[in-house]
């Protein structure tokens, strides 16, 4: 089956969305994502949705709902790389990622989690 | 693929739906349009088509170029034969839902277009079409 590789980076967790999400995927990631957080003891999740032409609701959804369930399994999340259409279309759709932490790029992502797990 | 002809695309699983929203992209830059409306069609789509799925028990969408003397634009049709929705008016609003998303589907589809037309009737399915002028 198609998955989204989970890549480890010291305490942290990097994804990088890099083909086109269908829903089930979105699913399997949330699964594959939860379970390596607690098998890793990962502090933060670092998530890289630049290659992603279109947010649309259900994959916002996932993005929120994995930013929360980080949470609850005390990890911190960033999602990093979104691009200016996606966000303004994102934000016409009426979704604006309340409590999802946000940076430009991996790099500044990768600052901020730091500095949020530290 | 000729960009300026009609095409009618099944949708029954979420890989239908990635298909469509690649047709949908790939009209959309033949005719033109900029990357902001390019994303905004195709983001109104995979809401609608997933509707069609999720709801509508599968159908299909129809594709179809406008191309009037002074401007251009798409048309997409969804099309399903399922159990149809009661209260249209309800189901435009942001924040209902009867599945286990967030809501936002139908009303933010109209947002993201610049008509909007729906038609349907409890047990015979719904229709939906949307069209984005560039």
């Amino acid at each position: 089956m198609e998955r989204i590789p989970i890549l480890k980076m010291g305490q942290y967790l990097l994804v990088t969305i890099q083909v086109d999400m269908h829903d089930q995927l979105a699913m399997t990631l949330q699964d594959d994502l939860t379970a390596k957080i607690v098998s890793d003891r990962a502090r933060g999740v670092l998530l890289d949705i630049s290659a992603l032409d279109l947010v649309d609701s259900f994959i916002g959804r996932m993005i929120s709902d994995i930013s929360k369930m980080a949470r609850v399994l005390d990890a911190q999340t960033v999602v990093v790389g979104m691009r200016p259409a996606v966000a303004i279309t994102l934000v016409e759709l009426g979704l604006s990622l309340e409590g999802v932490r946000t940076a430009l790029n991996v790099e500044s992502g990768m600052d901020l989690l730091r500095s949020v797990t530290s | 693929m000729n960009a300026i002809e009609t095409q009618v695309l099944e949708l029954k699983t979420t890989e239908d739906v990635v298909r469509m929203r690649q047709a949908v992209r790939q009209h959309s830059v033949s005719l033109g349009f900029s990357l902001v409306d390019q994303t905004k069609l195709v983001t109104a789509a995979s809401e609608l088509g997933r509707n069609t799925i999720i709801h509508g028990g599968g159908g299909e969408m129809k594709i179809e170029p406008l191309l009037e003397t002074n401007r251009r634009g798409l048309s997409l049709t969804f099309s399903d034969k399922g159990k149809g929705i009661p209260d249209v008016e309800l189901a435009l609003k942001d924040g209902y839902t009867t599945g286990s998303g967030m809501g936002l589907g139908l009303g933010g589809a109209k947002r993201l277009s610049s008509e909007f037309h729906i038609q349907s009737k409890p047990g015979e399915g719904t229709r939906i079409t949307i069209k984005r002028w560039r």
